[in-house]
């Protein structure tokens, strides 16, 4: 008696779970999401790089600094003054939370907590693809 | 093989794969070796060389079966008689099965024996192998199936439900996930376990500590990329996603630990085929395990036998009947 049979669907199952994401893409080319900066304002509070990697980092810091230690004023590494507040400062350079935030967070599958406290402002009804083909 | 000697060895190769990376990435710039040619061709031995072992495994015929039975097998109607642990029907072997490998009922049962005061000698159940060893294996799939999101461009939603649960304590920014610390801490345990122990540290090889030392370091770059030195993950999944859509492309900007993290992986994907790791496909061939305990209720043919050539009496009689009947032999037909 052999099992090769019973063995081959398990090879395959197992097969066809590691394949998952090639099949399920099918060589589509991905189109990552493209953000809505909504300034013309060049500098952020500190360097791109910085924004991109750790900007919860830096809204963590300004979360406890003004809640709990109640300072409210942050001076970036050039320098430069700023109020540290997401609605006051953050949203108001970068306006729609749905065209800014949401975009990289919900394509990385990334859910903050600033939401939990904060109340998203309302934002202007209209649709902007979310990328560009 | 000197124990020290070993784990010295395996500590040697991880750290010399580690700087490896870095040296290629950060001296040499070859960042479309280290991320793309190198994960292929990793994923290429992976994907051939399970199939090609398990597909081996199978070729071998079903032994006799030999369950080592955990509890009373069916007997007379009126004895009690244990159905996942000396299975009698398929049913019962598949819940058996299923309970080895999803709960490890088998590392469960482990006892130890210890000479006490009298001199007497006590056994007594020693499950923290156990508990490191599921700590493991259910942290490890959780962190991998929390990598679904670079994997897939709709995020499948499970991936947000098992996070949302991994961080729930929402401990730093980002979230320290319980299963990464719990890995990390099984990884330890189970490192300690082989190096404290006289007995485990006798039987140890290098090849039993290579694959701890790597998934380990596996685990620390990831944490440290999520914790520590940040990348840009839009960056990170526009090079999966080129992966899976074979459009590969190296983004510019990404850390040399992303680097490094990809090429631990890739070394563990294609060093599972050669390795103990093999036992993710084993364990479903255990013959201890996966054979009903049917011994005396059902024959058993030899799958190799081959066909015997027999001579009946009848053809015998047949043959030989003639000179039977002049020796004066009986014989039944005449």
């Amino acid at each position: 008696m052999y099992d090769k049979g019973k063995i081959i669907i398990g090879v395959i199952i197992f097969l066809a779970l590691l394949l998952s994401p090639f099949l399920y893409q099918l060589g589509k080319p991905v189109t990552a999401p493209t953000l809505v900066l909504g300034t013309k304002e060049k500098q952020c509070v500190e360097s791109l790089a910085f924004m991109k990697s750790s900007h919860m980092v830096l809204l963590d810091t300004w979360r406890d600094e003004v809640v709990r230690e109640g300072k409210s004023l942050y001076v970036n590494s050039a320098g430069k003054p700023y109020n540290m507040s997401l609605q006051n400062t953050c949203m108001k350079c970068h306006t729609t939370k749905t065209q800014f935030c949401d975009r990289c967070h919900d394509y990385l599958d990334v859910a903050p907590n600033c939401w939990d406290c904060h109340i998203a402002p309302k934002e202007k009804e209209q649709q902007v693809a979310r990328s560009v083909k | 093989m000197n124990a020290w000697f070993s784990v010295f060895t395996a500590l040697v190769a991880v750290i010399a794969l580690v700087l490896l990376a870095m040296l290629g990435v950060e001296t040499i710039g070859l960042k479309s070796i280290f991320g793309v040619i190198i994960p292929y061709v990793a994923f290429v031995i992976f994907f051939v060389g399970v199939a090609y072992r398990i597909i081996g495994w199978a070729k071998v015929p079903v032994p006799f079966r030999i369950p080592t039975t955990g509890g009373q097998g069916k007997s007379l109607p009126w004895i009690k008689a244990s159905y996942t642990d000396a299975p009698w029907t398929t049913l019962g072997v598949i819940l058996r099965m299923a309970l080895e490998v999803l709960l490890f009922r088998s590392l469960f049962r482990n006892t130890k024996a210890e000479v006490r005061e009298g001199p007497r000698i006590t056994y007594a159940s020693a499950q923290w192998l156990w508990l490191a060893g599921i700590l493991f294996h259910y942290s490890f799939l959780t962190i991998i199936l929390r990598h679904a999101r670079f994997f897939f461009e709709n995020v499948p939603s499970f991936v947000e439900m098992l996070s949302s649960v991994d961080g729930f304590f929402q401990i730093l920014v980002p979230t320290l996930f319980l299963s990464d610390l719990a890995f990390l801490a099984a990884v330890t345990y189970l490192f300690l376990r082989r190096v404290v122990l006289p007995q485990m540290r006798y039987i140890s090889l290098p090849a039993d500590y290579f694959p701890l030392f790597l998934i380990g370091g596996i685990g620390i770059s990831g944490v440290l990329m999520r914790q520590v030195w940040k990348v840009d993950l839009l960056k990170v999944k526009e090079l999966t996603m080129g992966w899976f859509t074979f459009h590969p492309v190296v983004p510019e900007g990404l850390g040399t630990i992303f680097y490094v993290h990809v090429f631990l992986v890739s070394c563990l994907l294609a060093y599972i085929p050669f390795s103990k790791i093999m036992h993710m496909g084993g364990v479903f061939l255990s013959p201890t395990r996966n054979l009903a305990n049917v011994n005396r209720s059902e024959r058993y043919v030899n799958p190799w036998n081959y066909p015997v050539k027999v001579h009946t009496y009848d053809e015998y009689e047949d043959e030989f009947r003639e000179k039977m009947k002049e020796a004066g032999i009986p014989v039944d037909k005449e």
